[in-house]
């Protein structure tokens, strides 16, 4: 004779299976449908090319030492860092023009990342989230950059200039050359210091 | 490091024949010593830049100042040298040079192929009052106010002497370490109106016509230096 208490606890069992297995049997339903949900959310068109934007380029001009903001229109992506490396090559090809007020061969492909870090030092009240750009060139721009204190310091303050002039909120600059901190860029202008773009001012030019 | 001898000053000074009007009419021989330093940029396994004419930068920024250093030393200045050589000395090493010799003006040399001229740097660091201990790498922030009146007063002497001038901030490690009044001097090539070089760096006459305007800065400042 089967007590009472046994048959119950077995009835008890068998229901608690039969739960399970109808939760189950949802959860497997769910998946199942995401993941045809997810393959309907596959691409199926081309991506889009960014619409173009105005900016505001510094270049700097050797025969007056002078920097002029020029406004520019160019396609630029969303994501700072990318943004900022797309304009900071944008005036490298200025200067890789054969007709460049401020010579440099290289072009865009001189400049590695661009990456935006919080400003180091005291935190400026009026300014609380700017930040400091490092600047990755790469060594063969550096190594074809005419050697000189004018053209080297112009290079570097021009691309100071048009990072503050795109980005307010950029307020130091920092370069590297293929990711290494280097004394000079070509043989001159000090890369160990962090530069402060407010030193950076376009002399003329539109307006930035 | 390199003195250059008051008696080769004061015989020069007495009137050679071939030193120009405001030579001839430096005073005698100054009652405080007034002392310039000449730094001549890169050297020995640095060779700086590379000019139009194929010569190096290093050899003209020394042909330049052992040319200045003469000017200087014939109007009875006492004048200081980083190099007189094709030798490799740091930066810390010429600034230390200018800081022991107590300057009253300090001219970092250069020369470059871009550009036009003669270009004027002075230390971007902001001006702060002088202290009795300086931090090594902004030493020269007490001297910044001293050493935009110098480059003022050379600028002046430059366009006096037909000369396009640019005046411009840098950071240039040697500069920045000075405790002196002090200006980077780049010379580059002259160029005419179109454009196109008529002299470079190292052109001996192109170089004769910047060290005579730069001596005779230098002896402009030395005089408002001692005014009242």
């Amino acid at each position: 004779m089967i007590p009472r208490y046994q048959k119950v606890l077995v009835i008890v069992l068998l229901v608690a299976s039969l739960v399970m297995g109808g939760v189950l049997w949802q959860l497997r339903e769910r998946a199942h449908k995401r993941l045809l949900a997810g393959e309907d959310s596959a691409p199926t068109h081309a991506p889009e090319v960014a619409p173009s934007e105005q900016a505001t380029l510094v270049a700097a001009n050797d025969a007056d030492g002078s920097l002029l903001a020029q406004a520019h229109s160019l396609p630029l992506p969303q994501d700072p860092g990318a943004r900022a490396r797309v304009l900071v090559g944008k005036l490298l090809d200025l200067y890789a023009a054969p007709d460049s007020a401020h010579p440099v061969p290289g072009g865009a492909a001189g400049v590695a990342q661009v990456f935006l870090l919080p400003a180091t030092g005291p935190k400026d009240p009026q300014n609380p989230d700017a930040q400091l750009a490092v600047i990755n060139l790469t060594g063969s721009f550096a190594a074809s950059h005419p050697s000189g204190l004018e053209t080297e310091t112009l290079t570097v303050l021009s691309i100071c200039a048009t990072l503050r002039a795109n980005f307010p909120r950029i307020t130091q600059v920092r370069f590297l050359v293929d990711g290494q901190q280097r004394d000079t860029l070509a043989g001159h202008a000090d890369l160990t210091r962090t530069y402060l773009t407010a030193n950076a001012v376009p002399t003329g030019g539109t307006n930035p | 490091m390199h003195w250059s001898k008051s008696a080769l000053a004061a015989l020069a000074a007495a009137g050679l024949a071939a030193l120009p009007a405001a030579a001839q009419q430096a005073p005698p021989a100054p009652a405080s010593r007034f002392v310039v330093v000449l730094d001549a940029a890169h050297g020995g396994s640095d060779p700086g830049g590379r000019l139009g004419s194929g010569q190096p930068e290093k050899a003209a920024t020394l042909a330049l100042s052992v040319r200045l250093r003469s000017l200087l030393a014939a109007r009875g200045i006492a004048v200081v040298t980083t190099r007189e050589s094709d030798a490799t000395i740091d930066s810390n090493r010429r600034a230390a040079i200018a800081n022991y010799a107590a300057a009253q003006v300090c001219l970092s040399l250069h020369a470059s192929d871009s550009g036009s001229g003669a270009h004027l740097f002075v230390s971007s660091l902001a001006p702060v009052q002088a202290t009795r201990f300086a931090a090594w790498k902004t030493a020269q922030a007490a001297w910044v106010t001293r050493s935009l009146a110098l480059a003022g007063v050379l600028n002046s002497a430059l366009l006096h002497g037909g000369m396009n001038v640019t005046l411009d901030r840098t950071t240039l490690p040697t500069v920045d370490s000075m405790t002196c009044p002090a200006v980077a001097v780049e010379v580059a090539p002259e160029r005419g109106p179109d454009g196109q070089i008529t002299a470079e760096p190292d052109d001996p006459a192109y170089q004769a016509r910047v060290a005579g305007a730069v001596a005779a800065a230098v002896l402009e400042f030395r005089t408002e230096a001692r005014q009242p």
